[in-house]
């Protein structure tokens, strides 16, 4: 079993915390006024990734798309998987948050609140790709259905115009369900702020919050409901996402396993992310106390079973071009495991199909930093799963005369690493400025059986 | 100085400001309400709060999408620009299906965020209750029970000795 002295019922909270220091631990490290040095450096290197996004984003705004890798018979590069890529993380924060709720999974609780920050910034950084995509963005709001001075309209038979309308409201709903997650905590950061300043801006989000029981009651109805209305929005996101693949007649996208295929692939890459950024989180603040290794295994197993199912449609995928006996869609695979691109296949299989296998074992999901590390083996397993189905399909299709290549340039690398940038800015800042994890919900883990005795004070809690 | 707005209770197990609030309640108290810093079953039922019309504002919200985002794609292809795509019958509803979906969705959900804030009466910075001296506690560790003056049954000695009888750590006046 596990090595860390964690029994296999371990809890969910550390030993020894009452209501009080439960709040002071977490809102802390908000209202602290010494910022660890390590989040000085993190957000420094953030921030210099975030000025090569400024940079290509600029050079794309002035050049053109001409500037990118992409050309026919590619005319989706570098975007439309990096779009697809950050999407997908961003369903593990829905996921965690919203399903996880209505399974009454009480683990999710010290997970929940940073998955779906993470689920927000992961969006921000999908949706900039298919408006610098366009070629010319400033017509971008012409995909939503506003009357123009050409009277025409978006096309409402297509999947692109369905991604429009899933995507933009899976964005309000997460950031809708993110806020009102956070209104009681701010109400606590407002009641424990020194600063006036901080104490204003606090008291401003937090829009009166004073914990009264008729409006617990409706918050909880309300957040019940947003979970249940955030679960098939979620599915319907990435299933829509994969309809834009699927609705085309290439080789290798036309085909019915795509939506759950994708759905699976989306919620896989997101626990890596989850996993990538919680790993180092919970060790440099000191969280281990709510983030205990049996959050790091059950999001291990979350992140072994999607594995299953995605490795799972690789196999389908392959049976359905034998099955169907067409000579196309038979050249895709042949081209996919041995053409130009066979090194990325084979990579993407290593790491989706075989090393992540190493989470049946007990003793690689309690080692932490192996944990850590299969975790981004997944991600840029993931990253290279959606390149393969993008590039090699369009790449080779019916003739081969119209066949190329497609090597993205600077500025493709640009975007994809300055979005990873926007999207580290943005974490380091919401660390350091909101609670990364739900102080309510992480009273309601307070064992209520020995209720907080008024006389004796457990061990002093941190900081206070 | 201010008028009276009520008198607080201040206790520091749920469950004794649950007995707490059903007491009052059984007392005959109804212009009542009880803080804590996070949800605790049964108390709003306890202070005798029972109809919540948030579930129905919701189900509203979600019809009301359905029907603007169906209607939009069927006033956009039949009515206002008709176009022939391959085909396709004007009112192809299987395609619009995915949109209204998203609408019904987005619509419901704000629906419920904005409907739960509004029949909360959020945002409201000022409250009589932030006046009481430990009530910055409610957001942390401890739980209240105010009883209002606009009480019919509510006097200022009475409900104070009321309220100390039920196990509270300490009663204060709290003005309005």
């Amino acid at each position: 079993m596990t090595t860390t002295a964690t029994p296999e019922p371990s809890p969910v909270i550390g030993p020894g915390y009452n209501y009080g220091s439960i709040t002071d631990k977490i809102s802390l490290i908000v209202l602290t006024g010494n910022t660890p040095l390590s989040w000085f450096a993190g957000f420094a290197v953030s921030f210099a990734m975030l000025q090569l996004l400024q940079l290509a984003v600029v050079w794309t705004l002035l050049f053109g798309v001409g500037t990118w890798g992409i050309n026919i018979p590619v005319g989706w590069g570098f975007a439309i998987v990096n779009f697809v890529w950050w999407i997908g993380i961003g369903h593990a924060g829905t996921l965690i948050s919203a399903i996880l709720l209505l399974f009454r999974q009480q683990w999710r609780t010290s997970i929940n609140r940073f998955a779906e920050a993470m689920t927000l910034f992961a969006v921000s950084c999908a949706g900039l790709f298919p408006l610098i995509h366009m070629g010319r963005p400033w017509f971008g709001y012409w995909l939503f259905p506003i009357p123009n001075t050409m009277g025409i309209w978006p096309q409402f038979r297509s999947p692109l115009v369905w991604d429009v309308f899933a995507v933009s409201t899976y964005a309000t709903v997460s950031l809708l369900f993110w806020y009102v997650g956070l209104i009681p905590d701010l109400g606590t950061l407002r009641d424990r702020a020194r600063h006036r300043l901080t104490k204003i801006a606090y008291a401003m989000l937090a829009l009166g919050w004073r914990g009264s029981a008729r409006h617990w009651h409706r918050y909880e109805t309300a957040y019940l409901l947003l979970a249940g209305l955030a679960t098939p929005l979620v599915i319907s996101v990435h299933s829509v996402v994969s309809f834009d693949f699927a609705a085309g007649i290439i080789p290798g996208w036309h085909t019915t396993i795509f939506p759950p295929y994708f759905v699976a692939g989306a919620i896989y890459s997101g626990f890596a992310m989850v996993l990538t950024l919680m790993i180092p989180l919970r060790w440099l603040y000191r969280l281990e106390d709510f983030i205990t290794t049996r959050h790091l295994r059950y999001m291990a197993n979350v992140m072994l079973a999607t594995g299953l199912i995605v490795g799972y449609g690789y196999v389908m995928e392959a049976f359905t071009v034998w099955y169907s006996g067409n000579p196309y869609e038979s050249y895709m695979l042949l081209n996919r495991l041995t053409g130009p691109y066979a090194p990325a296949y084979w990579a993407l299989l290593l790491c989706n199909l075989v090393i992540p296998q190493l989470l049946w074992s007990d003793r690689v999901k309690a080692c932490v930093p192996l944990l850590f590390g299969i975790s981004l083996v997944v991600n840029v397993g993931m990253w290279l799963e959606r390149f393969i189905i993008v590039i090699t399909s369009l790449h080779r299709d019916f003739l081969p005369s119209s066949w190329g290549m497609y090597s993205p340039t600077w500025v493709d690398w640009g975007l994809y690493i300055g979005t990873l940038g926007l999207f580290l800015t943005l974490l380091f800042l919401f660390i350091r400025v909101l609670p990364m994890i739900s102080i309510f919900e992480m009273r309601t883990l307070v064992p209520t059986a020995p209720a907080p005795a008024p006389a004796p004070q457990p061990t002093p809690a941190a900081g206070d | 100085m201010a008028t009276l707005h009520g008198v607080m209770a201040e206790f520091d197990a749920p469950e004794t400001l649950v007995h707490a609030a059903d007491q009052a309640y059984r007392a005959g108290y109804r212009n009542l309400d009880a803080y804590s810093p996070f949800p605790i079953e049964g108390l709003s039922e306890a202070i005798g709060f029972h109809t919540n019309r948030l579930p129905l504002l919701v189900l509203g919200g979600g019809l009301c999408g359905a029907f603007v985002g169906f209607g939009l794609q069927y006033w956009v292809s039949v009515i206002n620009y008709p176009i022939n795509v391959g085909g396709k019958p004007l009112n192809s509803w299987p395609a619009f299906i995915p949109v209204t979906f998203e609408v019904t969705i987005l619509l419901a959900a704000i629906t419920a965020v904005l409907g739960m804030l509004a029949l909360n009466g959020l945002p409201m910075p000022y409250h009589p209750v932030f006046n009481a001296p430990r009530f910055a506690l409610a957001t942390r560790d401890r739980f209240f029970l105010c009883i209002e003056a606009s009480d019919p049954l509510f006097d200022r000695s009475t409900t104070r000795e009321f309220l100390k009888g039920l196990g509270a750590k300490e009663v204060v006046d709290v003005d309005d």
